[in-house]
């Protein structure tokens, strides 16, 4: 019956002559009526990552991206927890000479700027890329050439700054690097430079998953996923999504501001020629707010796959739960001021800051109600990464109310640039974040490697990495209220900080040990953890109907949802839709609200050229920091890596 | 796991216009960040200038005349470039191969005449921060206007191969049309900011 949609009995290709799509098609071998293995063997070959290294490099399957770069995000983080480690030791005693203060301002500059630029973003982006196209039911992310392209310049920008740590030009300037600090008086050298590029450069990647994101969930929905059907986790990554695309060019101009007034001697920030230092801390945490949502609000849509799974019944509330995820991503932006409190703002400004920021605490209130409901009314089992999820819990409960006390302006007068903000924000970030990511870590790893991890070492790690995390933050409250301010690389000792310094080192030390735990965990279980099988867990959402690990092109017939948690309404057999070829990178494009079909489309061919364009645009971003010629000399490169990536090759049936 | 199928969709087409091609979103959301990132700027240009009483900084007033004709020529090109769209949704190869010639040499004289636009500013980005302001303001948008006109050029030359002739391309087509009728409207507000505000104080 072709032509025919037998869920609504439309005739498609009526309507799409009727729409004057007469454009020339090509024809091809399609999957109506072919065998299973017969389709297998047509798809892998049309789908799969070429052989070799240069293949390799070319590769534009979404799973294969979203692997490297979840590897070098803890990779990343690895080396941003050796940063702390190496700060906490040199604080676990009054003026201990282990470390200096210049190479301590490094460290925590780096420390900063690895853990939310090259870690936080990028591994729950990173997650995305990997679960979003599976989860929605598409055989590829949208723009898979993009997608390639910003994890090589994310790789790019990480080296970039942690070379720079290397060859001791590490900036020194925070991770929010201030002026007039980083400005060219009183930071001479290349130090905030390499920051000031480094970041606009590792942005662009940031907000090139963000648009291959949102396009994906907006047009590449299995049909039938309308917006009531759509998993609560990829409606988390929409939202997060969109806060990037608003967010992120924020600090984009903030370090191309500061890099021109110190390459070409602009005066945006030199009050002494018209410009305004406080204008940068605008820019900067009109950035810097919402990033705490973009890093935290996927983090809840993990937990609303993983308590389902648990708890054996779907989330209670998926209206209300989604309603709450956009009220997050608006207020997000609404709270930037609170940062600045300690600056002289007028009366009236700080009270609507006080009242936005605690406003937030609302649609976050009911997100923690509903997992509650859920988990009440259904049978929780009790795994690895349930107990992530209770940790979660506790953690973020107690990072949230202190952001209530600090959203207060009088007593965040009396507590500014002190332990208790430090451990405040750990709170809300740890908690927030990287407790829901090590619970996603051990539900979707059978997923993604076809093994399972140890489950009492997963609980081990857990219990380490719970008490370790609260021994090593919670006291910094207590110190912070006695007045140990942060960023100082030692104190006296009759100040009387010691012993609860010490304390905290020790907390940190088992806090970094529960990671290694949790490495070995990984390594182990990907060599030799059970096998896993499609469905470990009886998950209801769209990743668990492939194999593990799913093959190249995710699913052999696309899959028509009628259920937001369809493994869960179709047991016997899943309802697909036929008439893909199956000798070409044919998506199936859907209407945006209901996910009717309405094209069928090519995805990208693997190409070299997405890393080529990443050289280009990285050596042009490396080059200026010495002179601002670079980018003129640069862009002919990127215009021809550009055009190289754009142009077709081949005959006209291997056309994108 | 058991399939069913229930859906055969052979009969679709394999391109779409407008808000049905994936890419037309794709370039809507990268439309979306620049313009914040226009928005931020311009912000940051007002957030000075009512920050100093005495902006524009004693700094002469810009000439307006090569603005004004950047915007005329600017608007001007609105027009064939919505002809060529119709063309481009009709896969009309050889009205659309005309029209993006056209396009391609009304990208051009804008940015011949902005050339003359910077000097005509009469200030420059280090003599102050409201010169740094309208520098960097004119910057972005030079950048916008060089990079969609290298962009229409290229996909000009593409349309007249052998691989012009494709539903693919005609959408391509479309969605440049659509990225210049953003330039043009970014364009606007920033026009307003370098030469008619500083004539308000």
């Amino acid at each position: 019956m072709t032509g025919a949609d037998l869920t609504s009995g439309r005739d498609l290709r009526a309507e799409a002559q009727a729409k004057g799509d007469l454009a020339p098609e090509h024809d091809g071998p399609r999957d109506t009526g072919m065998e299973q293995a017969d389709l297998q063997r047509w798809l892998e070959r049309t789908w799969r990552t070429p052989p070799g290294i240069i293949g390799a490099l070319s590769s534009v399957d979404h799973k294969v991206i979203a692997r490297r770069y979840l590897i070098t995000a803890f990779v990343f983080l690895c080396l941003g927890g050796l940063n702390a480690v190496a700060m906490r030791v040199q604080l676990s005693g009054p003026q201990r000479g282990l470390i200096g203060p210049d190479l301590y301002n490094q460290l925590f500059t780096m420390h900063g700027v690895t853990m939310m630029f090259l870690f936080a973003v990028p591994i729950v982006q990173a997650t995305g890329i990997y679960l979003v196209p599976l989860m929605v039911g598409t055989r590829n992310i949208a723009f898979p050439r993009l997608n390639a392209f910003s994890y090589w310049v994310y790789l790019s920008g990480g080296l970039f700054a942690w070379v720079s740590f290397a060859l001791n030009m590490a900036p020194d300037v925070g991770w929010f690097a201030y002026v007039p600090l980083s400005g060219p008086e009183f930071a001479p050298g290349k130090r905030a430079d390499v920051w000031a590029q480094m970041i606009t450069y590792t942005e662009v990647s940031s907000l090139a998953v963000a648009v291959a994101t949102i396009v994906t969930i907006l047009k590449q929905r299995a049909p039938g996923m309308s917006l009531d059907k759509i998993p609560l986790y990829v409606w988390a990554m929409l939202v997060t999504s969109f806060v990037v695309v608003f967010a992120m060019p924020a600090v984009m101009i903030t370090s191309t501001f500061l890099i021109l007034d110190r390459l070409v001697g602009t005066h945006i920030f030199n009050p002494a020629e018209g410009g305004d230092a406080l204008l940068f801390q605008h820019l900067f945490w009109f950035f810097g707010h919402p990033e705490v949502y973009i890093i935290f609000l996927p983090a809840t849509g993990m937990v609303s796959s993983i308590i389902p799974a648990f708890a054996r019944r779907p989330v209670f509330g998926h209206l209300g739960m989604v309603l709450s995820l956009i009220a997050v991503g608006f207020l997000s932006f609404g709270l930037w001021v609170h940062h600045m409190f300690a600056t002289g703002l007028p009366k009236l400004g700080a009270s609507f800051f006080t009242a936005s920021s605690m406003m937030i605490a609302i649609p976050n209130g009911v997100q923690i109600f509903c997992w509650l409901a859920t988990m009440w009314d259904g049978r929780p089992v009790i795994r690895a990464p349930m107990l992530f999820v209770f940790g979660f819990f506790f953690i973020f409960v107690i990072g949230g109310l202190t952001g209530v006390m600090l959203a207060s302006v009088p007593l965040d007068l009396q507590v500014h640039d002190t332990y208790f903000v430090v451990a405040h924000f750990h709170y809300v970030l740890i908690g927030g974040s990287v407790f829901p990511l090590l619970g996603a870590a051990y539900f979707w790893f059978p997923k993604i490697t076809g093994r399972m991890m140890s489950e009492r070492l997963g609980r081990l790690h857990f219990w380490l990495a719970f008490i370790g995390f609260n021994a090593a933050f919670f006291p910094m409250h207590i110190v912070g209220l006695w007045g140990m301010p942060r960023r100082v690389y030692t104190y006296p000792a009759e100040l009387g900080w010691g012993n609860i310094n010490l304390f905290i080192t020790a907390g940190a030390v088992v806090f970094f040990l529960s990671f290694v735990l949790f490495t070995f965990n990984l390594v182990h279980g990907a060599l030799k953890g059970a096998a896993a099988g499609n469905n470990p867990w009886e998950a209801g959402t769209l990743e668990w109907a492939t194999p593990s690990p799913p093959p190249s092109y995710n699913f052999a017939r696309i899959p028509v949802v009628t259920n937001a948690e369809p493994l869960w309404a179709e047991r016997d057999a899943l309802p697909v839709a036929t008439g893909l070829r199956v000798d070409a990178r044919e998506l199936l494009v859907s209407t945006v609200a209901e996910a009717h079909p309405d094209i069928r489309e090519k995805s990208a061919t693997p190409s070299i050229w997405p890393l080529f364009a990443a050289f280009a645009v990285g050596g042009t971003f490396l080059y200026s920091i010495f002179t601002p010629w670079a980018i003129v000399w640069g862009a002919l490169p990127i215009a021809v890596t550009l055009i190289g990536w754009f142009w077709p090759k081949g005959d006209l049936e291997d056309e994108e | 796991m058991n399939e069913r199928p229930v859906t055969d969709v052979s009969g679709l087409p394999t391109f779409g216009h407008g808000p049905r091609s994936p890419t037309w979103w794709g370039t809507l959301a990268f439309m979306a960040l620049e313009g914040t990132g226009f928005a931020l700027a311009a912000a940051a240009y007002l957030y000075l200038a009512v920050s100093w009483p005495e902006w524009p900084l004693s700094a002469p007033q810009p000439n307006h005349w090569p603005g004004t004709i950047v915007t005329l020529l600017l608007i001007a090109s609105l027009v064939p470039n919505h002809i060529l769209d119709r063309y481009a949704k009709q896969c009309a190869i050889v009205p659309v191969r005309i029209g993006l010639v056209v396009m391609s040499l009304l990208g051009l004289a804008p940015l011949l005449v902005r050339w003359f636009e910077f000097p005509a500013l009469n200030v420059y980005w280090d003599t102050n921060a409201y010169g740094s302001m309208l520098w960097v303001l004119l910057g972005l948008h030079t950048t916008h206007l060089i990079t969609d006109v290298g962009d229409t050029i290229v996909l000009t030359v593409l349309m007249f191969t052998r691989h012009g002739y494709s539903g693919r391309r005609f959408g391509d087509v479309g969605d440049n049309v659509f990225y210049w009728d953003f330039v043009v409207a970014t364009w606007l507000p920033i026009y307003l900011l370098i030469y008619w505000v500083p004539r308000l104080g």
